[in-house]
This record gives structure tokens, sequence and C-alpha cells, in this order.
């Protein structure tokens, strides 16, 4: 080969770069080890996060059981060593499941049309604050302080180039449901969407029809945002809204610190040309059977470049697949019996504690313990990893954690729990009053 | 004559929704240990839904049959090799995916404490150690989902960068051979675009960005090899031009398979640039993602990076939440984590010398492509090439054929077609990038493969155009598709 090329080394197929910018050492890195050692050293790493704990934690990222079928398919190396779906002819497979995945999201969230995934939900959420922006003609961005914290960040890092300020409004203080009079104040004619989440960061099941009337009475359009995807199991869709935009990881995507997950945007009929990212629709083939393909391009930035209606080029592909597994898995009656599992487990763990807001919720809530430090230390001795202190995100809460049940979460586990925090809280009330 | 492949029966498959009948389950659940709760109760009953309408319901074998029925649709760099330009589809080491899986890092939960998520850290950190090792840079952030995020992120960094020097700039200049995320990027950055014409050698002309580069402008996007895979020979002047008038050089890593090991941004004046994994660092494509866009910086550039910051103290590392000159958050959390343990893994199998091998590989394999098929195809920019080439169709466009249809016969010789009529700077462009971890057997069916084609070509156009045949789904009419959407299923 190197004679074909006319070089007596590979090096020298570098000869033309200027010497100016080469590297004239190796890499300071070591040499390369073997399977075995790469197997021993993550294993290693994940001893050191601690082995055999088990968690009550939800706040975007939730444990649920992960059927077997999921990484068997997307193992397979079809899905998982092919790219987008760019050629149609050889990529039915991928397109066909994407195609699935569309119809499924719009069949839970009772929305017209869904892209073929997002990032995650963080970065939904600005996709579909910017698509309501574009789609309404009005810069301006209301969102509850209930959507989650770390969403809101990421919205405003977005916001900030955007000419898009972006406003939030309150909670009520005793159900912990949005605060509707406080966004009535804050709704002016220059505010194109209202986001809010269902179930809120709170885990309580939020008030979109009446969001709804309010953001359209305004001509703004309402976003909805969800983290538990499961809860969609059991919810009425949030038909009301705009936009949809949520988080998929509950559907066998594992926690795995913080991702990689798939978000989603679903959205009205209206909007479709709006909307970022992949979609595949169907069509024929010259043989007349059916296909699927790529569509709607003249929105992605390949094709508009700079006036695209975002720049987002990757979707989740693999990932959305893994949902897609998912919910072939539970299917209709699976979804909801796994829904009722999760309200059962969460409801049971509340007996146990003392809810801080009167609220509706479903697999989560927030739970009034005094110290939250005192009480995930103790837990921890139990090896048990307790509910996530919010006194971070919500300084009024800071006597609070956010704590979370799933069908992965064990009686005898939620007792214990019961039988810590309880006395820990009693404790730090004694205290407090002495 | 077509050796690699020959055809074998593929089964049909309706959707899910077609194939499903009521009652069907594939699932179990354990018992509840816990009492039942009414669900109209417990959530209000004007909360609760109905079924969901049209929602799947099968059998587990029907799911399994499902899925694997639709994978033997698709191609696959496991089938073969996969030569899109730009994308670096390489092979994926299957040891990474098991890695990732280790229960202890796959369940490891964001909001654990940090006493327990040391280990979880400790990749995060040691690849971010290497990242700025193999690019030159002084530090790393970890957190963009992807390239194009880690574009925004980057600009975003350059932004608050200029701003806080008392002036943000208006102009992002990025040439006309960039990818369509680059200029996609700056506008969502709050930049105005202004193109940059390619010289004559396809590079960045020198001349006309002197004459662009003032005050207004903010930095320039290049990639570096270009998207004709041919490296900036001018890359160091063209820093000192931005630099002169306090513009930054940012670079889309993209190409970096051409460079880890022989040359580092770093060294070459760079300020900022991302790196795909999914590209250099072969964490797999997935039909589409997950990747991972780390941004690696200039020091003077770290006060911006998004937070948290990862940080050591003695023997723990922690997050830092508290840094007042952050862009602040670009995703939840820290980033696409299992994508990160996957380039992890694949650093550490190759080791520094790997690694470089690897790069050398990776341009040897694109010269042989280059000087086997030269004779057949039309190459616009003759400067020498790094991991890819780009040809151009005029020749077979003079006889009516045109990139896009050599590429849908080439599916037919059995390989995925290379990127087509990209980069936009030459006219029908064949964009050919085969990686390291093709052998010389496959190189050279896929240069047969070409020549035979070029061939076709001159004998008989019409069976090109009307290529592929051999596939389950013909010629698939994307027109119709796009004019009338039908984005989902619905009953008949």
């Amino acid at each position: 080969m190197l004679d074909v090329c006319g070089a007596g080394s590979p090096e020298e197929l570098f000869s033309h770069l200027p010497e100016a910018a080469r590297l004239h050492r190796p890499l300071d890195l070591p040499p390369g080890i073997s399977e075995y050692e790469i197997v021993e050293y993550f294993t290693r790493r994940a001893e050191e996060n601690g082995i055999g704990y088990t968690s009550f934690l939800g706040a975007g990222v939730y444990r649920h059981y992960r059927p077997v079928l999921v990484d068997t398919v997307v193992s397979r190396g079809e899905f998982l060593t092919s790219y987008t779906p760019y050629q149609a002819e050889i990529s039915q497979g991928t397109l066909t499941a994407i195609f699935e995945f569309q119809t499924m999201i719009c069949q839970l969230t009772g929305m017209d049309v869904a892209n073929a995934s997002m990032y995650d939900g963080s970065t939904a959420v600005p996709e579909a604050a910017m698509m309501a922006v574009r789609a309404t003609g009005k810069g301006r961005v209301l969102v509850a302080k209930t959507v989650h914290p770390e969403y809101r960040e990421v919205l405003r890092t977005y916001a900030r180039n955007q000419g898009m300020p972006v406003e939030e409004f309150g909670y009520v203080d005793g159900a912990g449901t949005l605060d509707l009079e406080d966004l009535e104040r804050k709704m002016d004619d220059f505010t194109g969407a209202v986001i809010l989440q269902s179930p809120n960061f709170f885990g309580i099941v939020d008030q979109v029809k009446a969001a709804a009337e309010i953001a359209h009475k305004r001509g703004a359009l309402l976003v909805v945002i969800f983290t538990e995807a499961v809860s969609l199991g059991i919810l009425e869709p949030p038909a009301d809204a705009d936009i949809v935009a949520g988080e998929l990881q509950s559907f066998a995507i594992t926690p795995s610190y913080g991702g990689p997950y798939a978000g989603i945007i679903a959205t009205k009929e209206k909007l479709i040309r709006q909307m970022p990212g992949r979609l595949v629709g169907q069509t024929t083939d010259s043989r007349g059977n059916r296909a699927f393909c790529l569509t709607l391009a003249t929105r992605e930035q390949h094709i508009r470049r700079e006036k695209a209606t975002s720049n987002i080029c990757t979707n989740q592909a693999l990932i959305a697949l893994m949902a897609t597994v998912f919910m072939s898995v539970y299917g209709k009656l699976g979804l909801r019996e796994l829904a009722e599992q999760n309200l059962a487990k969460s409801h049971y763990l509340a007996g146990k504690l003392t809810p801080r807001f009167s609220g509706k919720f479903f697999n989560e809530f927030v739970a009034k313990v005094g110290s939250p430090d005192a009480v995930n230390k103790a837990l921890l001795k139990k090896k048990i990893i307790g509910g996530l202190p919010l006194g971070r995100f919500y300084p009024e809460l800071a006597d609070c954690i956010l704590i979370c049940a799933t069908e992965m979460s064990r009686k005898g586990d939620m007792d214990t729990v019961g039988q810590v925090v309880q006395p820990a809280a009693a404790t730090e009330a004694a205290e407090v009053l002495a | 004559m077509i050796n690699k492949v020959r055809q074998h029966l593929s089964q049909n498959e309706a959707l899910l929704f077609e194939r499903s009948s009521p009652g069907k389950k594939a699932y179990q659940l354990p018992e509840l240990d816990v009492p039942a709760v009414d669900a109209a109760e417990a959530l209000g009953a004007e909360n609760v839904r109905a079924e969901i309408e049209g929602f799947p319901e099968v059998s587990e074998v029907e799911a399994i049959r499902h899925f694997t029925r639709l994978s033997t649709w698709n191609y696959a760099i496991d089938h073969g090799m996969y030569p899109l330009g730009s994308c670096t589809m390489k092979y994926n080491p299957r040891i990474n995916e098991l890695v990732a899986r280790i229960d202890g890092l796959a369940w490891a939960h964001p909001y654990q404490p940090e006493a327990l998520s040391q280990g979880c850290m400790q990749v995060m950190e040691r690849l971010e150690l290497m990242l700025a090792e193999i690019t030159g840079m002084d530090a790393v952030t970890l957190q963009p989902a992807a390239g194009a995020h880690g574009e925004l992120t980057g600009i975003l960094l350059i932004r608050a960068l200029l701003e806080k020097r008392g002036n943000p700039r208006k102009k992002i200049l990025i040439p006309d051979s960039a990818h369509g995320t680059n200029p996609a990027t700056a506008a969502i950055a709050g930049y105005a675009v202004e193109n940059i014409k390619s010289s004559s050698t396809g590079g960045v002309d020198l001349a006309a960005l002197e004459g662009l580069v003032n005050e207004d402008v903010a930095a320039l996007m290049v990639t570096n090899p270009n998207t004709l895979g041919v490296f900036e020979e001018n890359i160091i002047r063209v820093a000192e031009i931005l630099h002169r008038k306090g513009a930054m050089l940012y670079m889309d890593g993209a190409n970096m398979n051409a460079l880890v090991g022989m040359a580092r941004p770093g060294d070459f004046g760079v300020d900022v640039l991302h790196l795909n994994l999914h590209k250099t660092f072969s964490t797999p494509h997935g039909g589409g993602g997950p990747g991972a866009g780390p941004v690696c910086v200039k020091k003077v550039l770290e006060p911006f990076l998004p937070t948290p910051r990862l940080k050591r103290s003695g023997k723990k590392l922690t997050f830092d939440y508290k840094r007042k000159n952050s862009i602040g958050r670009v995703k939840a959390f820290y980033g696409n984590f299992g994508v990160l343990v996957r380039a992890l893994a694949y650093i550490l199998a190759h080791g520094g010398p790997g690694l470089r091998n690897a790069t050398m590989d990776a341009v040897l394999n694109a010269v042989y492509i280059r000087k086997q098929l030269e004779p057949y195809f039309d190459l616009p920019y003759p400067s020498p090439n790094m991991h890819e080439v780009v040809f151009s169709d005029d020749r077979q466009a003079k006889l009516g054929v045109r990139t896009g249809e050599i590429a849908k016969r080439l599916i037919d010789y059995g390989f995925h077609p290379y990127t087509v009529s990209f980069p936009l700077i030459v006219h029908g462009a064949l964009m050919i990038e085969p990686t390291e971890t093709e052998g010389k057997l496959e190189l050279d069916q896929f240069i047969e493969a070409m020549i035979s084609i070029a061939k076709e070509v001159e004998t008989d156009p019409e069976l090109v155009k009307n290529a592929p045949y051999g596939t389950r789904t013909s010629k698939v009419d994307e027109v119709t598709a796009a004019r009338k959407p039908v984005l989902r299923w619905k009953p008949a």
C-alpha cells in the first residue's frame, strides 16, 4: 500500500504538515492495555462508587426495571453500528423503528407529530421554547419554578443570546401546584411560550388545562414538560399543550450518571415545520412497497445552515430504540400496570413520611424531614440512598427531600426509610424547640 | 462484476400496531408487596387517562422477531466498509459496550452523594486529562451531548470571554466548505454569519481573511483538516491574523481522526475545539446517536466553562458549582457519561502509540484509495489529502450520471455509499473516508467496485441511474414523503 501511495513510511504521509504544527514527541499517554485489564479498570471504578445500595432518588432520573429484550435488540450490530439513515434503501430497519417511535410518542402524549428524539429532556426545553417563539413571533418566555431546576438552567443558557427574556412564575405553597394567579399577573402580549412540567419537579400532577387557557388567551403557546415518562401510562395526556417536550430515561435507559438519555418534542400538526431535529415519514419505493425515509429536511442545518430551526444534527437513535422496545414489551396493558405499581409504592412510602404538599402526586413527592443531611446520613448506614435534599434548588424547602418510589422499591426498604426518617425528624424538631 | 454480495431472503414484517392483538403482552411484573391504590382517588378522576389507543399488544416472541427482522434491513459497519466522509465510521469495539453496562456505572444516579460517585468522577477526570493531552489544550468540559452541542458551547464560551473584555462582537466567519452545523450554531449563539470563500487549494484564503477580520469578528470556525481532508497549511498564520484583531480561532474537531498523535490543535493556535467522541473515539453511531461533544479550551477560556466543573481536592473529587463567570449549564447533569466510558475504554485499549498508529492507518487508507481511484474520477483539489478524499462527479456527469446515482449503485456492490454532494465547494462531491479499521482486502473490493461503476457509467449509464437493484427496498420516493408528510401510523 505504501508503494501505491509513493511513500517510504506512513509518517511520510504527514510530511506536508507545517513543521511548527506537528507534534514532535509521543503523546504522554500510557501504552495500550488488554480487554481483561480494561474490564478490571472499570470494575474497580464501579466499586469505588459503592456497592449494594438501594436508592430512593428520582428528580428527573428514575430506577425502572429494564426488560432483557431491550439490550438484546440494541446490541444487534445492525442497529448499533449503523449511521443516521440517509440512505433509505439500506436503512429501513432504523427508519421503521423511528416511525414506530414517533407514533408511540404521539399516542402517549396526545400530540399529532413527534420527532425522532432530542439529546435529552433538558435540551428539549430551550428547543421547544425557540419553536414557540418562532411560531408566535413573540420573544418572551414564562417558565414555572416547578420545572426541573437544571432544565431551567439550560433554558437560561440558550435564551441569553437569543433575545429571549425568561421569567419564572411560582407555585402555591400548600398544594405544590402552579400559582395560576402569578402566571396570569406575569402574562403579557409579548409572551410566546408558557412552560410548565407535569408531574412537576415535586412529583405533583399539575393544572395543564387551566394554564393552557391563560396562555392561549394572550396568544402564547403552552409547552408541557415531563421527566417521568411512566406517568403517561396512567395520566391524562397533556392534549391542551401546543408542544410537549420530555425525557424518556424511564423507558429502559439506565441512569448512567446522567446520560445518555433521549428527549422528545411532540406537537400539533400546524407546527410541524417549526420542529427541530430529524423526522421520518412514510412513502413508497419504486416497486410500490411501503418504505420510510428522513423527511422535511428543509428545516435542518445541513440544508438551511444559519436559517435552520435548530443546530441539532444527531438525535439519540439507539436510546430512542431502547424506549421503543420498552414500549413494545410493556405495551398497552403493561404500561398501565407499571404506572399503577409506581403509584401504589409511592403512596405506601408517603404513608410512612410527612408529605410537604397536598397536591396529587405520581411516584415521587416532597417530604418534610427536618435535616435532610442527618436523615440521609442515617439511611446510608443502612445502605439506603435517601431522597434529594431540596435546599440546593429551593432555599424555602431546605428542610425537605424529594423522594421517589418505583416498581423496584421494596416494602422492607420503604419501612426502613420510615423508621429512620420519622424519629430523626422528631428529634430535630425537639432540638429546634429546645 | 459483483463479488462481495449476493441476495438472500429477508423477512417481511408489519408495523407493531398492525400485528397487535388485544390482551397480548410481553412483560411480567412482580406481585405488588404493598396495597394497591385507587388511581382515581390518588390522582383525581379527571387526571386518569383511558387506555392508550393504538399502543402495541404483542407477545415476547413477536416483539423479538419484529425488531430482529427490522434489523436485517439495515446496513452496518459490522457488515462492511461504511465510507461516509466526515462521519468516521470505524469499528466499534464490543468491550466498550460491556464496560458501559457494569452495574455500578450504569446504575449510578447523577444525584447520589459525591462520596458514592468517586468512580464515575475518576472516569471523567481521567478522560478530561487524556483529551487535553491529545488536543494540546488546557481544560476540557465533558458536558455537551453531541458535536453540534459542543459547537454551541464553544461559541458561547468565546462570547462570554469577549463580553467580559467589553464587546461580544457581531460576526462569526465560516468557510464555505464547513459543516451546516457551524452556521446554524453561530446563529443560535446570537451571531451573524459571514461566509468566507475557500482559496483555489480549498483552504482558508489568507488575503480574504485579512480583509474580513475586524473589531466586529468574534471568531473563525474552521475544520482542520478541512472537509476536503486537506490540512490547513496556513493554520498558524490564520490564528495570528485572528488573534492580532482580538478574535478567536474555533476548530471543529470532526476530523481529529487525521491528527491524533501527529499534531495538536493547541500547538497550532486553536483557542477552542470540540471533539466528536462517536467519530474519533469510536463510540457507536447507533443509527444516529447518542454521541458526546467534549469541548477543549485554552486557559483563558477556562473560567467560562459550563457548571459544574470537576475539581480535585487531595484524594477526593467534587463538583464545583460556584463559578461566577460560567456560561451556565448546556445540559442537565454532567454529560453523556455512558458515551464517555466507551471513549475512555477506547483510549486505554489503544494507548498513546496505538492511537498514533490508528491515525497513520486512517491516512494511509485514504491516500491509497485516492491513488487507485484518481485515474477514474476527477479530483478538483489536488493538495495532499489526509484521512478522507473528495472526488467530483464532473466526468460522470457529462454522461448524465450524478454522484447520488453512483452512490446508490455502490449499494448493489455491497457497500454503504460515501457522503454525497458535500462539501458544497465541490461540484457533485464524492466524499470518501475509509477509517483505519478497514483492511486491504475490504479496501481493494471497494476500489474495484468504484472502478467497475465508473466503467458502467461509460457503457451503460441507465444501469447506474436506476440502482439499486439488489435491495429489498428499491429507490424511495422522498419527494412524496416531503410533500404529503405521513409522520405516524394511524388505523386504516
